[in-house]
């Protein structure tokens, strides 16, 4: 009939206005590196986002003003935290930033055991609101699970990713020292920026304390110290997860969104939740997703030789839980049983600090968005400790505001004067530690809640075992023997402990490994099941080290996209 | 690091955690808004002398002229909990009766040096009872006026460029500065 014929060319014209070359999902830290890297390589596509546009600079609103400007002077109302639960059990709530995270209501999750989950949904994603330090990984981490007997291998070595490591500091632009130090590999940095009169003196005396074995660095950050194209060096503002009008630091918009964007290959869509790959049996390969408008809620498809997954670990997850089939009931991804399993983190919430005396003529100025780092010292080489892995610490030192107590002064102009003054120094740091991948660590699809839009939401199973809290007892001994020993006093330590997720570096749902019976992803990234889909962000993570790991997902997503590049010149997928 | 390090001196000011600024678990139970609790003009003209007796006019602005008193108005009223704020109001007339069995006369009506040696002594009553107090106690009333005084204060266009020194741009960043004593606190966002 002729209705029929007239059907199938508004089907192939409108299939045809869908199909791109690749698929990003997600706009990230690593989506963005997909979508530059593909575009670059002359693909077509199309990058999807679940939230809102958010343009660089135009949608940074609150960065202009002055500090009286705020409403609230900077601090979240009653409304808010009643609204932002997840987000108000940490640092993470603040007036400027609170429409920057997903919408608590609209997006809930559950907690089996408690887990902090921190979400932006909006262009960029965390991108914008990250913490920027940035590290590269060892081999010392990249053989651990094989040497301690450990979970599974990891498929690559430092070798296999030294070079993107180069690649993408590089172009995102990392401040940093050179040290020397085997357990964190120097990099192509940056001119560095300072430490401090105080913090130098403290590195110096912990050097020679410690016989050269333990090192008090510059935290390396994906902050500019010298202007890179089209984007000003940072200015010391010390803002900028409000965003930043200079470029003065690495987000998808000030960095791999408008190198995407000048090739003209991409297309972004933002309001678009993935809500299944779509997997095609008779070719056993992807051919594209479903959406799901979150402003209209209507699906479409949209059709690509290759997909990036980079939803975040957890959201990526989800995906390929969403994407089961009757091949694989559990989703893309389950055949080996790790999909959603090996949840991990880096523990924190715990530390030490104390006061410097003297140097009461020194100063410093502008705000560095940045402070010091203390690599990991335990088990490694000679060092041997009653749990497996290791820890870092970051901190800083600073001489106190207006907001310290002044002894016998507390009323009136002297009390005034006495606090518009820097008062004393004081410097304090937070440990970092790895975290074991544990199979029973999981996430699922909670069988009985639904979000905004009538969709699973995950459930989180996951908590520090023995290892970790053995280790925790460790970081705060060490620290406080650390600063004792560099003439630190009043010390104080914490620990207020750490629910998973809390560190915000969630990582391992859909780990890499060598064989497919016991990992999700192969060594390119690939899914096993699913050659034609990449996940690069956190979910691929084989085990966590206790770096920030960031800048391994940036490596690990340019390396996987000329991956994918290459097999599709090949035919391979 | 820079936030966290601020709460917690905050904290150490007024020997406790912000109030309504920090930290609150999920499921803490939450205010509804206004509930009946208003502030008059009078309120807040009381509220910025006290405010002024912390931080008077000296070389530079005083809390009154940097509108401490409306500044905390707003905050008691969007950020505090019901019971912070019913403490909040209770601890205005707590306040003035203080002042009246002190000095006897009411707190607008006392001298300069009157307010002062009011506060000077609700100053330390508020610090043992802080000490002291178990979690679950409320706080002393004091300690909002306190906090929010200072707050207020060093957040505001006066306070910010008047008594400190206010760098928007700082275009750079060095690590050992010399220093004299009377030089003010180079001060950020917080």
């Amino acid at each position: 009939m002729p209705g029929d014929s007239l059907d199938v060319n508004l089907n192939t014209k409108a299939k045809k206005q869908n199909t791109y070359q690749a698929i990003v999902i997600g706009s990230g830290i690593s989506g963005g590196w997909a979508a530059k890297e593909l575009c670059e390589k002359g693909l077509s596509v199309l990058m999807l986002e679940r939230g809102r546009n958010f343009e660089h600079i135009k949608d940074y609103k609150t960065a202009p003003l002055d500090p009286w400007e705020f409403k609230y002077r900077g601090k979240t109302t009653s409304e808010q935290r009643k609204n932002y639960p997840v987000i108000h059990r940490g640092w993470a709530a603040a007036e400027a930033v609170m429409d920057y995270w997903a919408n608590e209501k609209d997006c809930p999750y559950t907690e089996e055991k408690p887990f902090t989950w921190w979400r932006s949904y909006q262009m960029g994603g965390r991108s914008i609101l990250w913490g920027r330090q940035s590290y590269r990984w060892s081999n010392i981490d990249f053989e651990a699970n094989l040497k301690d007997g450990w979970a599974i291998d990891w498929p690559i070595r430092y070798n296999d990713i030294a070079h993107w490591y180069d690649y993408v500091e590089s172009f995102a632009g990392i401040s940093g020292s050179l040290e020397g130090l085997p357990q964190l590999p120097d990099g192509k940095f940056l001119p560095p920026m300072d430490l401090n009169i105080v913090e130098k003196e403290v590195a110096a005396r912990i050097k020679k304390k410690f016989n050269g074995n333990r090192h008090l660095i510059i935290g390396r950050v994906a902050n500019l110290t010298a202007p890179l194209p089209g984007r000003t060096q940072c200015q010391f503002r010390n803002r900028c997860w409000e965003g930043c009008m200079f470029g003065g630091y690495f987000s998808t918009q000030s960095s791999t969104l408008p190198a995407a964007m000048a090739t003209g290959n991409l297309t972004v869509r933002p309001f678009s939740i993935v809500t299944k790959i779509l997997y095609d049996k008779e070719t056993r390969k992807a051919k594209g997703v479903e959406i799901l408008d979150a402003a209209t809620n209507q699906t479409y498809e949209y059709y690509a030789d290759v997909v990036f997954l980079n939803a975040s670990a957890l959201n990526s997850a989800w995906v390929l839980f969403n994407s089961a089939t009757d091949i694989w009931p559990g989703g893309l991804g389950s055949s080996s049983g790790e999909l959603g399993h090996n949840v991990m983190d880096h523990h924190y919430n715990l530390g030490a600090s104390g006061t410097m005396e003297g140097y009461e003529d020194r100063y410093y100025y502008g705000r560095r968005a940045n402070g010091f780092y203390i690599p990991r010292f335990a088990n490694l080489f000679e060092d041997k400790r009653d749990y497996r892995r290791g820890f870092g610490y970051q901190g800083a030192a600073s001489r106190q505001n207006w907001s310290r107590d002044v002894a016998e002064m507390n009323i009136g102009a002297n009390f005034k004067e006495a606090i518009t003054e820097p008062g004393p120094w004081k410097i304090g740091a937070t440990g970092f530690g790895e975290t074991l991948p544990y199979h029973e660590n999981n996430i699922s699809l909670d069988p009985n809640v639904k979000d905004k839009w009538g969709l699973p939401v995950l459930r989180m199973d996951a908590e520090l075992k023995e290892n970790e809290l053995k280790m925790r007892k460790d970081i705060v001994r060490e620290i406080k023997e650390m600063l004792e020993a560099a003439g630190v006093k009043n010390i104080d330590t914490w620990d207020n402990g750490h629910a998973m997720g809390h560190g915000i570096h969630e990582m391992g749902t859909a780990r890499m490994g060598r064989d497919p019976k016991s990992s999700v992803l192969n060594g390119n990234n690939q899914v096993w099941d699913c050659l034609n889909v990449y996940v690069t962000d956190g979910a691929c993570m084989t085990s966590s080290a206790c770096q920030n790991p960031s800048l391994t997902y940036m490596a690990l997503t340019a390396r996987a996209a000329h991956h994918a590049v290459n097999e599709l010149k090949k035919g391979n997928i | 690091m820079e936030r966290r390090e601020l709460l917690k001196m905050i904290a150490l000011v007024t020997g406790g955690a912000v109030i309504g600024g920090e930290f609150f678990l999920a499921g803490c139970k939450n205010p509804e808004k206004g509930n009946g609790l208003t502030f008059t003009d009078d309120d807040i003209a009381f509220l910025d002398e006290v405010a002024e007796t912390i931080l008077p006019k000296t070389g530079s602005a005083g809390a009154k002229e940097a509108k401490v008193g409306l500044f905390m108005k707003v905050w008691v009223n969007d950020c505090y909990t019901r019971e912070d704020q019913e403490n909040f109001h209770a601890g205005m007339k707590k306040l003035d009766e203080a002042c009246d069995k002190m000095h006897g006369t009411g707190f607008m009506k006392a001298s300069p040096e009157q307010r002062t040696s009011l506060l000077v002594a609700l100053d330390k009553e508020r610090a043992e009872y802080q000490k002291n107090k178990q979690k679950e106690d409320p706080n002393h009333y004091f300690q909002y006026m306190k906090q929010l005084t200072i707050m207020g204060y060093f957040t505001s266009k006066e306070g910010r460029t008047t008594a400190l020194r206010y760098e928007p741009v700082p275009g750079k960043y060095i690590g050992d500065l010399d220093y004299k004593k009377g030089d003010k606190l180079f001060a950020g966002l917080n």
